[in-house]
């Protein structure tokens, strides 16, 4: 079996690439990224992989090079961050509406204006409509399996869809933390042969991709992209029980904590999860019933699956490390989306934190709790959506 | 052409086919079309190579006319031709007149 080291999200990440041994990468250095990309370059200099690395002069060209060895009929994977995702964006929408399988750890980052280096959700929340599934991690160890489990999603027949497997900026790309790395044989297992399809190299069957598509079929292809999206969550079911059978780690489409009969719950993504379970297993000291939700596949959402698991809550705060400037957090709207199907409602509220890298602190996991205890005591929302953890 | 419903479509819109292209009859987008004038073609084939579609009709390396299905009028051939003696061997006509 594998081993237990001492890593960084970044070397983890890298690790999971050299790992799977893609057949071609091209990337373009981006913070916090780099060093994910720099760790796996290294491993193509000292030939621990087969890899072809295209070294491009942007991110634009960086998923560009990705979509045409992807349709060429490789393994393609790359990473990046923050503006160089926003300076992909063209092209996220190629890879996904052309059913490319490109794997992509993005290493979460602010978003420029003002220029801002940590860790904040805005440039995968940005991507969401993209067409890209999209894991969020808590920690290393989630990264490393979340990356290791995108290909074998990404690259179901089924799906052939790009996958991103998000973790936090400089609080898991550059904090060391324990991992347990899975042996080499077995990962390559897991992942398998690359299933070629429809691709542009095989010289027998000449084919074209990126026809021009106008009024009388764009419609009728994002239908079929629509259907696609639809079958990702039993996809991502499946390899995640196969992964359990090779590395004993359980991964669904979220994580609960002490949800089951909790009376007030928090709904959050990634690192911070991590600090507010510490709260709720205080506040289930102090007799309160508090829980915690953590999506893990956040495109496509898994909506009936999440308002199960919210039935019996009376109040969710959901805290978005990302603003839709004149709309609610992306996080909020989806919970939004998915209790509206529930018979009994719970109230729910949104709070914005931590953007910019700005610490997400114990106190403010606290003070959202007591939030939730009033409004589930008196049935009230005094405000939907609310900065926490600003200077006031 | 029958048009297909979304569940029958190829993934990706990836073409399968190739040389399908030729079932795109372009003609119609036509405003000008090129008139030959056979008596001051010096057979050049200037026409056939910068025709930037394939609708220079060729037979035994000779021009023999222009294929209407897919000339969409763009007027290359004629801003090309050297013509003989100052005229030229096609010239643009309008559509319909």
């Amino acid at each position: 079996m594998g081993k237990i080291v001492a890593v960084t999200g970044n070397e983890a990440v890298a690790e999971a690439l050299r790992q799977i041994n893609p057949d071609v990468c091209a990337a373009y250095p981006i913070t916090p990224a780099t060093d994910l990309m720099q760790r796996f370059a290294g491993f193509i200099s000292n030939g621990k992989v087969k890899t072809e690395m295209v070294l491009v002069e942007s991110e634009h060209s960086a998923m560009s090079a990705c979509i045409g060895a992807a349709a060429a009929g490789g393994r393609v994977a790359t990473a990046t961050s923050s503006q160089g995702l926003a300076l992909m964006w063209e092209m996220l929408y190629i890879a996904a509406g052309t059913r490319l399988p490109i794997v992509m750890p993005l290493v979460n980052r602010a978003l420029s204006a003002p220029l801002n280096i940590h860790g904040d959700h805005s440039d995968g929340m940005g991507a969401r409509d993209t067409g890209w599934i999209q894991l969020y991690s808590e920690n290393a160890q989630e990264a490393y399996d979340n990356t290791i489990q995108a290909f074998r999603i990404a690259e179901h027949l089924d799906i052939r869809l790009p996958a991103m497997v998000c973790m936090d900026g400089f609080i898991v790309s550059h904090s060391i933390e324990r991992v347990e790395y899975l042996d080499d044989k077995a990962v390559q297992a897991f992942a398998g042969e690359y299933k070629q399809v429809n691709p542009l190299l095989d010289l027998e069957h000449p084919k074209s991709y990126g026809p021009l598509i106008l009024t009388d079929l764009y419609h009728e292809y994002k239908r079929a992209q629509h259907e696609v999206m639809t079958k990702v969550k039993g996809v991502v079911l499946d390899v995640a029980a196969d992964f359990k059978k090779m590395s004993g780690r359980e991964y669904g489409l979220f994580e609960k904590y002490r949800l089951d009969d909790a009376d007030i719950a928090i709904v959050i993504l990634s690192s911070a999860a991590g600090t507010t379970k510490d709260i709720i297993d205080q506040y289930r000291d102090k007799g309160i019933k508090a829980g915690l939700l953590k999506p893990r596949l956040f495109r496509p959402f898994p909506y009936e699956e999440v308002a199960e698991a919210l039935k019996h809550v009376k109040a969710i705060a959901v805290l978005d490390r990302a603003d839709s400037f004149g709309g609610y957090g992306p996080l909020f709207m989806e919970l939004c989306s998915t209790v509206i199907s529930l018979d009994k409602k719970p109230l729910i509220i949104n709070k914005i934190y931590g953007l910019g890298g700005r610490d997400y602190m114990p106190d403010q996991a606290e003070k959202v709790l007591n939030e939730l205890t009033e409004i589930a005591n008196t049935g009230k929302i005094k405000i939907v959506k609310e900065y926490i953890g600003v200077r006031e | 052409m029958k048009k297909k419903l979304w569940e029958k479509l190829t993934p990706g819109s990836v073409v399968l086919e190739a040389g399908n292209a030729v079932k795109f009859k372009t003609g119609s987008w036509r405003a000008f079309r090129p008139k030959w004038v056979e008596e001051n073609c010096i057979q050049c084939l200037f026409c056939w190579m910068y025709c930037p579609d394939m609708s220079v009709n060729v037979k035994d390396g000779k021009m023999t006319g222009f294929n209407y299905d897919y000339c969409k009028g763009c007027g290359i051939c004629a801003l090309e031709c050297p013509g003989k003696k100052g005229n030229k061997a096609i010239v643009m006509e309008q559509e319909g007149k």
